[in-house]
């Protein structure tokens, strides 16, 4: 019969428009503004600065002082869009593994260039940078109010666990490690060297029994 | 000449084999002038920022010129210019519908060149994520067939609404909806969880649904048959001359897929059927939209079945600052849009001393003209939807 394919069709329709006022499943949108689906953890979309509440070293406020950045540069080399500036520090901070290490004097982000590829973030060897899920940054200033500073990219370890938690407990467990190690080689140096101080002493006390 | 001895001038030479190759020449009657149109880019048909010059005597198409071209980023030379790592979030920007193929297209060609292996488990999420890529895509280019056929919004927002349950899993798994990123040489960037892997489950269970409701809704439609069949036939000697691949080439009756022709990564391991076409014309093209995305369907079942455990990255891979041994390698997989190849020649440098994209919608796009002469204004619109075209891809 002609035009049965189109009353099958238009039986499709209808089912669906009818089972949207009786199952939520058949609703698909949500109003945006007001009501909002649940995050995805892997989400991400422009990169921040990681520091660590507790003040590594130095004077200064709280985010400057614990940013987890060395200045390395990788990321600013790495960077597809080339969006990253990076201005190394003249002196160096001691880090949280008690080593001397440059920190960024400056480090700006143009996130208008950004394109959220995230190698930023997986070139960095020091956990430094991580991916952010705030997708509300509309702005009346479309040269500065892009440009994001120092400042405005830190942002505590205790967001980044509250954004992506799997992510962060894994790279917390993996900076413990290394600080653990570090801890334990500089433990060992102290010991050996200890060792070595209480063999020299013996060995001169040695030398003045024999003298003597 | 009158209207009904020009039909059988276009007729005539389009029957004779020698100008099967070649598009035939309409001369116009001379009663009246040639109507010349500029199809785009503000049309509602035109996919971005493309454009037809279409030269038309009454309804029928006497001439079309396709003009591309405005988005031309320089994908090419950039890529010449920056590590072979930095290239793969720029490769997200060419197809931009389906950018986990455009991955693994270009993932493959930098493992031919270094001689990379890839972990099992990689493999195979690379299979998941390629076949929903094509299932999304092949959606969506039914969604919008549908759209420039008049059938204003129905079935490109069923269409978009499945998609996006496949972009949430894109989404979960890789961090971002379409610009993924997510392919490494030498595996993959982040392993999926069991909680994702029960979650790709459940969306493919409700995708033979979806095909099943698309086919209910569409395919015994009249007016969709009316409009579709004998519409832009595109014979298949031109179509192998040209080097049309993927969905179009095989609506034109040629068996000739890459998963089957090269079993790059796993696909000797699967069972699945290649859908073939034998009126060569829109209608075809669209019926073999909806069968590959059962045998995509098909595919997924398997790979989410039998997926082993273990790492995703070779552990001997660098992420960065490799330099390849000088030599060439071209990658190439069957995207959803046709044979998406990537061509590297390397000088032992950390970047590629030669970066070349052989990208399907360009090349298809070639024969655009040919199925288009002769045919009514009104079916180019048509015709040039069932090519499923992405701009980003085109003019790269």
């Amino acid at each position: 019969m002609l035009g049965e394919g189109i009353l099958k069709g238009l039986a499709e329709t209808a089912k669906n428009f009818a089972g949207s006022y009786f199952s939520a499943e058949r609703l698909t949108t949500v109003e945006y503004p007001e009501q909002r689906i649940a995050p995805i953890e892997a989400t991400r979309d422009f990169p921040f600065l990681v520091f660590d509440a507790e003040n590594r070293d130095g004077g200064g406020p709280e985010w400057e002082a614990g940013l987890r950045c060395v200045a390395c540069q990788i990321c600013e080399k790495e960077c597809p869009p080339k969006c990253i500036y990076i201005e190394k520090s003249k002196d160096k901070k001691l880090d949280y593994l008690g080593k001397a290490q440059y920190y960024p004097a400056r480090f700006d982000i143009d996130i208008s260039v950004c394109m959220s590829c995230q190698i930023c973030v997986e070139v960095c060897p020091f956990e430094a940078i991580k991916m952010d899920t705030e997708f509300e940054l509309s702005t009346t200033d479309r040269f500065g109010g892009l440009l994001l500073d120092r400042e405005q990219l830190a942002k505590p370890n205790e967001y980044y666990h509250k954004i992506h938690p799997t992510e962060a407990a894994k790279v917390d467990a993996h900076l413990a490690g290394e600080k653990a190690k570090a801890d334990a080689k500089v433990k060992a140096a102290a010991d050996a060297a200890a060792a070595k101080a209480a063999a020299d002493a013996a060995a001169k006390a040695a030398t003045a029994g024999g003298e003597a | 000449m009158t209207s009904t001895n020009k039909v059988a001038a276009f007729e005539s030479a389009r029957n004779k084999p020698e100008d099967w190759n070649r598009p035939p020449i309409i001369e116009p009657d001379g009663e009246g002038e040639l109507l010349e149109v500029a199809m785009g880019p503000h049309h509602p048909s035109t996919h971005g920022v493309f454009r037809m010059d279409i030269a038309l005597d009454g309804e029928r198409v006497i001439r079309l010129k396709p003009v591309f071209g405005y988005l031309h980023r320089n994908h090419e030379k950039i890529g010449e210019s920056i590590s072979y790592l930095a290239s793969m979030p720029f490769t997200d920007r060419l197809d931009y519908i389906c950018s986990l193929t455009n991955n693994w297209a270009y993932a493959l060609a930098v493992e031919k060149l270094t001689g990379q292996e890839v972990p099992e488990r990689a493999q195979y999420l690379r299979v998941i994520l390629a076949e929903l890529t094509r299932i999304q895509n092949h959606a969506s280019a039914i969604g919008f067939l549908l759209q420039e056929m008049g059938a204003s919004g129905t079935p490109l927002m069923y269409a978009f609404r499945e998609r996006e349950k496949i972009l949430d899993l894109f989404e979960g798994l890789t961090g971002s909806r379409m610009m993924c990123n997510y392919m490494r040489f030498g595996g993959c960037r982040v392993d999926a969880s069991a909680a994702w892997l029960d979650e790709a489950r459940k969306v493919v269970a409700g995708l033979p649904g979806f095909v099943d409701e698309i086919d209910r809704l569409l395919c015994s439609n009249e007016i969709l048959m009316a409009r579709c069949q004998g519409v832009g036939i595109l014979r298949p000697e031109l179509a192998i001359n040209a080097g049309v691949t993927g969905p179009m080439l095989r609506a034109s009756g040629i068996n000739y897929d890459i998963r089957k022709v090269d079993h790059y990564g796993i696909y000797d391991r699967f069972q699945f059927r290649v859908p073939l076409g034998d009126h060569w014309d829109v209608y075809d093209r669209f019926m073999i939209r909806m069968l590959e995305m059962r045998e995509s369907i098909g595919i997924l079942e398997q790979a989410l079945k039998d997926i082993p455990g273990g790492p995703v990255m070779d552990p001997k891979a660098k992420i960065r600052g490799f330099r390849p041994k000088p030599g060439e390698a071209y990658g190439r997989i069957e995207a959803p849009k046709g044979e998406l190849g990537f061509y590297l020649i390397s000088d032992g440098g950390p970047n590629p001393y030669r970066y070349r994209v052989r990208p399907p919608s360009l090349i298809n796009l070639t024969v655009l003209e040919d199925m288009c002469l002769g045919q009514n204004v009104a079916d180019v619109v048509l015709i040039f939807g069932s090519v499923d075209i992405v701009l980003g891809e085109v003019d790269r």
